[in-house]
């Protein structure tokens, strides 16, 4: 369908591994060599129809050429009869896709917030130093550096990929360069690292309680430990039932934006139109944030089983996990999860004898920050780049494929369990009257115990962070939310950690992030690197995120170098009213929350003055 | 149809209808205004069937595109027709009411099973019967079609096939569901619509058997007019051949590049006592007349005028330049010609002249100049000022009792192309347009467009390995008629065995030496799209000396 393609023919490789995702190709416009008489052909709505395959489609061509080369993406574009130039503006969104040549292993090494509180500039310095500047190939490999892995209760961290035949993807975790070095030259990665919590089990967890103690590869160990009770006590209580409990529990969404999961469940129920999606988005990319990482990692059939009430309450068939591209052992862990759960009636159709089907696609994310934001990932899903969508309408009425959709991400998921099973009442007496539940907190930094820590709602900073072990004296600043979130000094650790409480202390707690900074971290350094963060993860498509956050980084990096334009007053006004700007007129969160953390370092923690 | 020629359907149909079949049309290419009405009905679902020999760029959005053999449009028609009616699928109802002839057509069309629809056309059985099928079920379906239906010698009785279908399963007369050919001009509905025709008045008032509308142009022309039909275009060149026609005046036709087998149409208009040749360009025809006439170009150049779409509406046309030079509005030249000649009608403006056609055609009578301009333009038939005008044709045959005329059941029996293949001319070749030209070129060769290639020989990647010949390489196309040499193009979308030319560089290579000017007894249509042919090899010497025209061969 009017599709012109390039000149550039894909390698046998290249054809291979997007015909071994694909299956062989029908019409010879979408690439087979002669596959029929010339008599007729297929096409049409069902060759458009493979336009969501595109990211999954991609992967399967970067996996095995380490890059996407002009050929490659060629024959992408023809298999899925999408123009070259739409698959060059997909390719391009996503930080871990390449366009030009790469070698085959590549090491992404953290430089984002918490890592580097862990010394990871020290670490690439020496990469640097002893293997060479990044992006440059040495015998088959090159170092890269890269936001957020999703590992700062282990930092520094540091992901492999290495493309071929059989492609390997392995986090590293509190690696020095050393390791990186001898992993570059080849050497066999270590295997994953264990997802055990600091807290595991201890009798009081709710969310964390199998984290640890249960194989998370095993579903009969699953179902040992509470698996599917509450999936069987949903179906009693019939999906009204089911809703009822999520209103009745209180609980709201914890991915930062807090909105009452019950009233969301409730509007994707009641529409007409049909089908309705079902999305967890496990795109967990706020810097600082691994809380659903460890709960895929270690609890992968409670994200199915959740998942699977959802569906069954909102009336769903089809649901989609959006895992971040930076976690492949939460990803294999959930594939195995979904498979077991498929073979064993847990999904599929007529589950339990109940007449109701649910399916589950696991989509891999490729690095994309903004495909968190709950619009973004459907333009992903859908094989867009996945920029965000206006509101309304809302995802309940129009989300993905424009049709009514759930999206949820895991850690909100997860607290259906035991709201089905301790009932919703029961779970609203937990933590304070507004913020009902278990909460999540990612600790990190300097403290003495990093990890994921479940305690109520309402516990206070200091109470948190002693059970992490306490913090050291020479304590600096504490980051709550992440990127998007904010700074609070050592006064501030009687803060209520409520939902309320962050408000009205004009700070968040966005994502669960509690990242301890001591005064050996440069904090105007950090600043810059959470302002480059957000000029690289806006997606471009609204112009006060798209300039504001270039400007923003170009006033703190004239802060920093001491050449400010105008007085130092000046620069920070300009700060102020370049996040006012994107406050009011970004279309999605990321843009609403980019100038947070640096305005609030300067008002809270003096920064520039 | 059924006696007015017109397309049923309006364009916001097309985009509300549920399914299209673009049958002997690549209308992404040669009707791209139209497609956009088509691409707006896919986007929001609907769904789309190709019929064409070649895989072309529209047959690229189909659902599904069926490859049939050139000229086997009557043989897939009745496979179709057979296995609707077999499969229980017919309008049962509406065949009852509102048509005439069923039974007869039934069994005429009794023979084609899948089996043999799947000989004859070569499009596998199991696909007719998925289109058989979606069309028949399809509550809201839409036909359209071009010159791969009408440049045959079936001209006619491939149409009428067509119509049989809609008949079958009351896919006509209903809002959504129709019979559309696609006109290739602004104007060409019009043309047919003013009586340009030979066997019509205008309003497609028949100027033998109309007796009363004869009578009626008669008294306001005070004139007698002659009751017998004209000749059309095939027979004034049998008639030239003939030397019964020895004086031609043409206007705004090329008909010395783009007839078939041009090399007769040549010493025709060669042999003609005298010519007059009216065009806005100095076409390869007016290069032949011993008279040009410089007229302006109607769409722009000419104080108003009308003019007719393919959905049948009328619309005013605006002045936006003075015409260059000496040339004058058409309406001007012919006036001048009469007074010449001893009849002063005067210089009638646009406006006079149109309201003498409301009072003569029954079907413009409500189309004032005032009302054009409000509603933008309205569909014929509107027979009065306070009609609306028609969207769609022939909603009275759903009308309860049905008014007018039942529609008649066609029996269509399939003849092969007359220029058969055989081991001396292996290839059909067919001929078409592209997106970036026009016809014979006249209208686009003075703009440059980045898609034009000048003229190649398409040809299957199989051939060209068979016949050993590279992309861009000259080779010799020849026909029982004629031969010429073009360069070489690879087309994926053609089968083994066909080839594709299309008219447009007649200046540089002469495509219509090779076509056969066998026409359709019925309609006067010559068989551009079947041609036999040889391709062969030329050596390097005579590649040198070979016209390629400007562009990129090849490419």
């Amino acid at each position: 369908m009017d599709v012109r393609l390039l000149d550039a023919e894909p390698t046998a490789s290249e054809r291979d591994a997007v015909d071994a995702f694909l299956g062989p190709s029908l019409a010879i416009w979408a690439g087979a060599d002669a596959v029929d008489d010339g008599r007729a052909a297929h096409g049409g709505h069902a060759a458009r129809a493979q336009r969501h395959l595109l990211l999954p489609t991609l992967h399967a061509l970067h996996e095995r050429a380490g890059w996407i080369s002009p050929g490659g993406l060629n024959y992408v574009a023809q298999r899925l009869t999408v123009p070259p130039a739409d698959v060059y503006g997909v390719a391009t969104f996503y930080a871990l896709f390449s366009v030009d040549e790469r070698p085959p292993r590549v090491v992404h090494v953290c430089d984002d917030v918490a890592c580097r509180c862990a010394g990871s500039e020290a670490l690439i310095a020496q990469l640097e130093e002893r293997f060479g500047p990044q992006d440059t190939e040495v015998d088959g490999a090159s170092w890269l550096r890269s936001p957020c892995l999703g590992q700062c209760d282990r930092a520094p961290a540091a992901l492999l990929t290495e493309a071929g035949e059989s492609p390997l993807e392995r986090e590293l975790t509190m690696v020095d360069a050393e390791g990186v070095i001898a992993i570059l030259a080849g050497g066999t990665p270590p295997e994953p690292p264990s997802t055990t919590p600091p807290q595991a089990g201890e009798p009081s967890l709710r969310l964390l309680r199998r984290v640890g103690p249960v194989d998370p590869e095993s579903l009969d160990d699953y179902r040992a430990h509470g698996g599917y009770d509450a999936l069987r006590r949903a179906l009693e209580l019939g999906p009204e039932g089911v809703i009822r409990e999520v209103i009745d529990s209180g609980i709201v969404g914890r991915g930062g934006a807090a909105f009452p999961m019950g009233r969301k469940w409730d509007a994707v129920a009641r529409q007409p139109r049909r089908p309705h999606y079902l999305i967890c988005n496990a795109d967990e990319s706020e810097p600082g944030t691994f809380k659903d990482r460890v709960l895929m990692e270690g609890d992968p059939f409670a994200v199915v089983e959740a998942m699977t009430i959802a569906a069954y309450a909102t009336g769903c068939e089809q649901g989609y996990l959006y895992v971040r591209g930076e976690y492949p052992l939460a990803r294999d862990r959930i594939v195995n999860a979904v498979e077991l759960a498929r073979e064993r009636g847990f999904l599929g159709p007529d589950i339990l004898g109940h007449g109701f089907t649910f399916e589950i696609e696991v989509r891999k994310g490729a690095g994309a920050y903004i495909c968190g934001e709950e619009t973004a990932v459907f333009g992903s899903i859908e094989g867009y780049r996945g920029e965000p969508r206006n509101k309304p309408p809302f995802p309940v009425v129009e989300g993905l494929f424009r049709l009514p959709t759930v999206v949820n991400n895991v850690e909100t998921l997860i607290n259906v369990l035991p709201i089905v099973l301790e009932g919703g009442p029961a779970f609203a007496q937990i933590g304070s009257e507004r913020s009902t539940g278990p909460k999540l907190f990612c600790v990190s930094g300097a403290v003495g115990t990093p990890g994921t820590y479940e305690v109520p709602f309402g516990t206070t900073l200091r109470e948190l962070l002693d059970l992490a072990g306490g913090v050291t004296p020479n304590l600096r600043a504490i980051l709550l939310g992440g990127a998007a979130g904010g700074f609070v000094t050592p006064d501030d650790l009687d803060l209520r950690l409520t939902i309320e409480d962050a408000r009205e202390f004009r700070t968040t707690l966005g994502s669960g992030v509690v990242l301890a900074i001591d005064d050996t971290v440069d904090l105007g350094r950090l600043l810059m690197v959470i302002a480059a963060f957000m000029r690289d993860e806006s997606c471009g498509q609204c112009v006060p995120c798209r300039v504001g956050t270039v400007r923003q980084e170009e006033a703190v990096a004239r802060l920093l170098s001491g050449r400010p334009r105008g007085s130092v007053q000046d620069e920070l006004a300009l700060i102020a009213e370049i996040g006012q700007a994107m406050r009011d007129a970004s279309i999605c969160g990321l843009g609403q929350t980019a100038s947070s953390a640096i305005e609030s370092a300067i008002e809270r923690l003096g920064a520039f003055a | 149809m059924f006696g007015a020629g017109g397309g049923t359907s309006s364009y916001r149909e097309v985009e509300e209808t549920d399914l299209i079949i673009l049958w002997g049309s690549n209308a992404r290419e040669t009707h791209p205004i139209f497609f956009h009405h088509v691409l707006k009905a896919v986007h929001s679902g609907a769904r789309l069937f190709v019929i064409d020999p070649r895989r072309t760029s529209s047959a690229q959005w189909a659902d599904a595109w069926l490859g049939l053999d050139v000229g086997t449009d009557i043989a897939l028609s009745n496979t179709m027709a057979r296995e609707i009616i077999h499969a229980g699928l017919t309008n049962e109802r509406f065949i009852e009411r509102a048509t005439t002839g069923f039974e007869e057509y039934r069994a005429s069309v009794e023979p084609w099973t899948l089996e043999e629809g799947e000989r004859v056309t070569g499009v596998p059985a199991q696909v007719i019967r998925e289109l058989a099928h979606a069309y028949a079920r399809a509550d809201r379906a839409i036909l359209c079609w071009t010159l791969g239906i009408t440049e045959h010698v079936t001209a006619v009785d491939n149409v009428l096939a067509l119509i049989n279908l809609a008949l079958l399963t009351g896919h006509v007369g209903r809002y959504g569901s129709g019979l559309n050919p696609l006109r290739g001009q602004n104007n060409v509905q019009g043309g047919g619509d003013m009586g340009a025709i030979p066997n019509k008045l205008p309003g497609f008032q028949d100027v033998q058997d109309d007796h009363e509308a004869r009578a009626r142009f008669e008294a306001a022309w005070g004139t007698k007019l002659p009751p017998q039909r004209g000749w059309h275009l095939s027979q004034m060149f049998d008639a030239m051949e003939r030397g019964e026609l020895r004086t031609l005046y043409v206007l705004g036709e090329n008909p010395a590049q783009s007839e078939a087998d041009s090399k007769r149409a040549h010493e025709l208009l060669g042999g003609l006592e005298f010519m007059i040749a009216q065009d806005i360009l100095m076409t390869g025809t007016c290069e032949m007349a011993d008279v040009v006439l410089p007229s302006s170009a109607s769409w722009c150049e000419s104080q108003g005028g009308t003019v007719t779409n393919s959905e049948r509406r009328v619309q005013r046309m605006q002045k936006a330049l003075d015409p260059p030079g000496d040339a004058r509005d058409d309406s001007w030249i012919i006036c001048e010609l009469a007074r010449r000649l001893g009849h002063d009608w005067g210089q009638p403006t646009p406006e006079e002249a149109w309201d003498e056609l409301r009072a003569l055609s029954p079907m413009h009578a409500g189309m004032s100049y005032a009302r054009l301009e409000e509603l933008g333009g309205i569909q014929w038939p509107c027979p009065s000022e306070d009609h609306p005008g028609s969207p769609f044709l022939h909603g009275r045959l759903w009308a309860e009792p049905i008014e007018g005329p039942p529609a008649p059941f066609s029996v269509t029996r399939w003849v092969p192309p007359i220029d058969e293949l055989d081991d001396d001319v292996p290839i059909r070749l067919t001929t078409g347009r592209r997106l970036d030209s026009y016809n014979t070129g006249v209208q686009t060769g003075l703009y440059r467009s980045p898609l034009r290639r000048g003229e190649t020989l398409d040809l299957s990647p199989q051939d060209a390995a068979t016949l050993d010949v590279e992309p861009g390489e000259i080779v010799r196309v020849s026909s029982r008629r004629g031969s010429i040499e073009a360069p070489v193009r690879l087309d994926t979308g053609l089968r083994p065995g066909l080839a594709f030319m299309t008219m447009h560089f007649p200046d540089d290579i002469d495509v219509n030496i090779l076509t056969i000017d066998a026409t359709d007894p019925k309609s006067g249509t010559a068989e551009f799209k079947a041609t036999a042919v040889r391709v062969e090899k030329v050596d390097g010497r005579e590649r040198a000396a070979a016209g390629v025209t400007s562009g990129e061969a090849g490419k």
